[in-house]
Parts: C-alpha cells; structure tokens; sequence
C-alpha cells in the first residue's frame, strides 16, 4: 500500500502484534480463580510509574475514581494517559502531578461546565505534554484494532485535517475503493481501570446502559483492574450469560468499591456530585488550591471509605441517588456564578 | 422595543427548526442537545436522537450535562456503545450532525483543539472529542456558535474538525465520505449556509433587529451576501416555555 500522509503524533501504545499475542499468551491467566484484592494491592501491583494508562467510562460517567484516587494517594509518576474524553480523572491526575503525558481525543474540559484550570496550566507551562491528537472515535477503534489482535484499522476519519496531521495515524491508497484512507495503529494500554455496576469474583462482569468502549478497551488491555458497586455470586452471573461485557479471563483484579464512580454517574445509582465536581473547579484554580484539594480528599484520608464520608456520607449519597431517578431536581454551584 | 426572548432562546428555535422529523442526528453537548429535544416535542416528534457513547433513540427527559449521561439512552430504542454509533455514521445512516465550535473558517473547517503554537499553547481548548467524527462522517453538519471576529477567522489555529478544508472537492481529494460537509451555521446573528460553487460562508438569514453590517463587523473574512437575505422567526411563547422545561435548570438556555 503506498503511504500518502503520515501523522507526526508520538505512538503510544502500539505493540507487534506478534509480540502481543505472545505476551497475552504468557500473561493473561485463563484459569477461573478469585480475583479479590484491595484498590491499594491492585494499584500498587499493576501500575508502574512510566505506565500508559486508560480509564473505562466516558466523561463523568461510569470512572473508576476509587482507583483514580488510590493512583494520586501511592504518587505515581510519569504516566501516559489516554484522554478518551477524558475529563475529571486526567484533570485531577495531571493536577496531581501523576500525569505527564496525554494522548487526547478530548481532555482539559468539564463539558457543559467549563475548562478546567489545573489540567490546562500544566500543559501551558509545559508540564505536561500532548504527545498526539485524534477524536474519540479514533480512540475506540485504536482500541478496536488492538482486540482483534490487528496492526492497525482503516477508517474514514481525521482525514485532511490538523487532528491527523498531529496524530499517529497515516493516509494510504485503499487498494480496494482507490480513495485515500486512515489508518488507525492498534493501541494496547499496559493499564486499564473499568467500573461496573456488578461482577463476580472472577470478573464476570455486567454493565448497565450504554457500554461506550469498554467491550473494546477491556480487550484491548494488558492489565484490567475492575471495580465493582457489587461483587454478587458466580450464579447471578451464570444465569444471564448474555449481560456479560467483560469476561473474568480480561481481568487481572477484581475490587468491590461501593460508589467507586464518585464524583462521576453511575447509571441508574447514583448522579454526578455537582457540589464536588465545582469544589474541585474553584479550588484548583491555583496550584495552592488544587494541593488543598488533595491534601483535604486524598492524602489527608486513609481510603476510599474515608473519603465517601467527607464529601457528605449517606446523606449526600441517598441525595445523589435521588438525582439519578429523576427524584430530586439537580443543584449545581457551577450554574450559580453568572 | 426589547425583544421578550434571550439570543440563547432564538438560537435553540432557529436550530431545531433545520432539524426533520423521521431523520437521525447526531448531537453534541449543550445547546445542539436543546435544539433536538425541542424539535422532538414540537414539529419532529419521530426525529431519532444518537449520541457518541451509545445513546440510540433516547426521549430524553431533562437537558443531560453530557453525551454519556444516563439521560442519553432514557426510554431509548437501545443502550449501545460508541463503536456502534460511530459506524452507524461511518456507514451513512446519520443525516444530520450537530456540533458548537469556538473558532471556524470561510470554508466551516472548525478549531476546538488549540489557540496558538500546538506545542507551546498560548490556550490549550479540549480537542476534537467526536467532533471531527461528527463532521468526517454525518452527511449534513450544522453548527452552533458564538459570533465574533475573534471566532469568525480567515485561517484557525488548528483544523480540528473538517468543514470544506481548502473549498470545492476538497474533502473528497482527502477521501471522507463523498457528500458530506457542513451545511448550517447558527450564531446569535443570523444562519450561514455555505456557497454551492466555492464553498465559502454564505448568509442565508440575519436574527430579528440584525443589519448586514453587524453580520459583515463580525466576522474577519468575507461573508457571501446574497440578494435576498430572510429574517428568522423568533421563538413563540410555547417554544420558550418548552426550552425551559427541557433545561430546568438553565444549564445551556440560563435563567
């Protein structure tokens, strides 16, 4: 195929896929066995400093934040991040310093709320780095490639745009339609964190609503931490076989973290923290603040339990629950200042 | 005489009327979202609403805060995922793509990514999000956005998201889908279509109260200005009504 156009982004996450297959082979455990841990075992076993590492969820939705914390609280350094719309996680990693690397589809941005102020400082200054751009669907279907265990995957976007000229993707000749097409290299992230309404022991996992790309991601990645609202018998799971998104031999570990999404939404649980999410935009508009954020809801407090009760325990939760049922009207402080 | 409506008002009603009903379209956050939801409960009831993380033919309940919120897939035809809604545009079901945007071109070509240097930012904006898919893949986009001349370029930063990129077969030479491109602009000044021969920006209609001049001031290239330019219709009293039922809150249309 003759390569018309190269994309000068850095290649995060790209493997051989020989290599990978080989890897899969001798590091991904076929073996049924219990895969119950902590977030602070899980964390401290599977993530290196230097790791590139992928949130499952989209946004405010569905995010492992109990690991998202656990990372800040064991001080990670140097990781690569994929910005997937990647939202309060990366803020608050890079805010912390544990990110210094982004490849982004979209990042530094609460959505309907604003930007956000300590994400973009770092990559103002410098200290952090957009390694490559793409969009979000160039994201799921680099993920896409790499679960089909393919070097790469043609699409029809990004092209002849400064999204592809910044990414790592390149335009060639389809042999087939003879138009120009993106290809998009397989991305395998070495760590991927997914929130589940419920999984059994081994990993069986169900998701409720939308997927978005986990089914993707979690295939994709080299080590998948899960974390649950519930853990529930092998049984419940076995019953519906056909809810399971992600089976147990993806999964490496396997931790139960009621309202493990929080700030974030839990579909049909529980809603966006609107109160915390602007506590953190206020705060970390300096560097001062954002260290008083994490001073106050990370390193100042054991785990995540500690932390469900200081941003409001029940009272807060059944509220937020409430929100989510369409129940109780949504209350934001962001909305307030003019 | 002040007029009884606010310009988010006008913008939202403008917008939903582009939209069909028994077409698809594909939406962003914010004020793409109220225009669908608006167009759902008043002249396109069967319109069928897609957004990026799965959500497939939601009745959307309330203005959801974003395109993953469990209001996007609330009494839907189907929870789905992004890989499936992003081929359902890559194979042409989507007929209309809805997109905001900070910065655009004479050619639609849109900047959400960087203002400045790309790696040495003077401002560092989100990036593409599924914007460039949006406006890759669905056959018509339409976009939403604040006027300015600081926002209406002759060059963008970044070429985020792709409208006509350097004008006529432009897109096709650079192999997106053959067809496809952008087709509505809505600012808080008038709507925009796109010239058919060059491609450029073409006024089709300035807001109510709005001069030729204002449109022309604000904006630094050129726009088209045909001979005959239409007045939109600005929003009744049961489209205002509406608009703030769907965002109780405020979120997107204020107070």
């Amino acid at each position: 195929m003759e390569i018309l156009l190269e994309g000068s982004g850095e290649l995060i996450g790209w493997h051989d896929p020989d290599e990978n297959r080989e890897w899969v082979r001798t590091n991904k455990s076929r073996d049924l066995k219990d895969k119950r841990m902590t977030i602070a075992e899980a964390v401290a076993q599977y993530v290196p400093d230097g790791a590139f590492i992928a949130c499952g969820g989209f946004g405010h939705i569905r995010v492992s934040m109990a690991a998202v914390y656990e990372i800040i609280r064991q001080r990670k350094k140097h990781l690569t991040m994929a910005g997937k719309t990647a939202v309060h996680d990366a803020d608050i990693l890079v805010g912390a310093g544990c990110v210094d690397r982004l490849e982004v589809a979209y990042a530094f941005g609460h959505e309907l709320r604003g930007l956000s102020p300590a994400s973009r400082r770092a990559v103002e200054t410098g200290q952090c780095r957009v390694v490559a751009e793409l969009s979000n669907a160039a994201y799921q279907w680099r993920f896409l490639a790499g679960m089909m265990g393919l070097p790469f995957i043609p699409t029809r976007n990004l092209l002849g745009t400064d999204t592809f000229k910044y990414s790592s993707a390149k335009v060639v000749k389809d042999p087939f339609s003879g138009k120009p097409v993106c290809l998009l290299p397989a991305c395998y992230p070495d760590v991927v964190f997914v929130h589940v309404p419920r999984c059994d022991i081994y990993g069986n996992a169900q998701v409720d609503g939308i997927i978005i790309e986990d089914f993707e991601l979690a295939r994709a990645a080299r080590r998948l931490i899960l974390t649950a609202e519930e853990i529930v018998p092998e049984s419940e799971i076995r019953r519906q076989p056909w809810r399971t998104v992600i089976p147990f031999f993806l999964v490496d570990a396997v931790v139960e973290v009621p309202y493990g999404s929080h700030p974030c939404q839990m579909p049909y649980l529980y809603f966006f923290d609107e109160e915390h999410i602007g506590e953190w935009l206020r705060m970390s508009k300096s560097p001062e603040g954002a260290k008083e954020y994490f001073d106050k809801y990370v390193y100042g407090l054991k785990d995540f339990n500690d932390y469900l009760d200081k941003i409001g325990g029940l009272r807060k939760l059944q509220y937020l629950k409430e929100v989510e049922q369409l129940r109780a009207p949504m209350v934001a402080p962001w909305l307030q200042k003019g | 005489m002040k007029p009884n409506y606010t310009p988010t008002e006008l913008l939202a009603t403008v917008a939903s009327k582009l939209l069909e009903d028994g077409k698809s379209v594909f939406v962003g956050t914010g004020l793409p979202m109220i225009a669908a939801m608006l167009a759902q409960r008043t002249h396109a009831p069967r319109l069928l609403i897609i957004f990026e993380a799965g959500g497939v033919g939601p009745r959307v309940p309330v203005l959801p805060i974003s395109v993953g919120d469990s209001r996007t897939f609330y009494q839907a035809a189907a929870a789905s995922s992004m890989h499936d809604v992003m081929s359902l545009c890559q194979a042409g079901y989507i007929d209309y793509g809805f997109l905001g945007a900070a910065m655009i071109d004479r050619y639609g070509n849109i900047n959400t990514t960087v203002i400045g240097e790309h790696d040495h930012p003077q401002a560092r904006l989100p990036g593409s999000g599924g914007a460039n898919d949006i406006g890759s893949l669905c056959w018509r986009t339409i976009i939403i956005m604040r006027q300015e001349k600081r926002r209406f370029l002759q060059k963008v930063d970044f070429i985020t998201t792709p409208g006509y990129l350097t004008g006529p077969g432009a897109r096709e030479k650079a192999g997106l889908p053959a067809g496809t491109g952008p087709y509505r602009i809505i600012t808080q000044l008038g709507l925009y279509g796109f010239d058919e021969a060059s491609k450029r920006v073409k006024l089709l209609a300035v807001h109510p109260g709005v001069t030729i001049e204002q449109i022309q001031e604000n904006s630094e290239f050129e726009i088209l200005i045909p001979d005959y330019v239409e007045t939109t219709e600005p929003p009744t009293a049961e489209e205002r009504r509406l608009l703030h039922e769907i965002d109780p809150a405020g979120m997107a249309i204020g107070k």
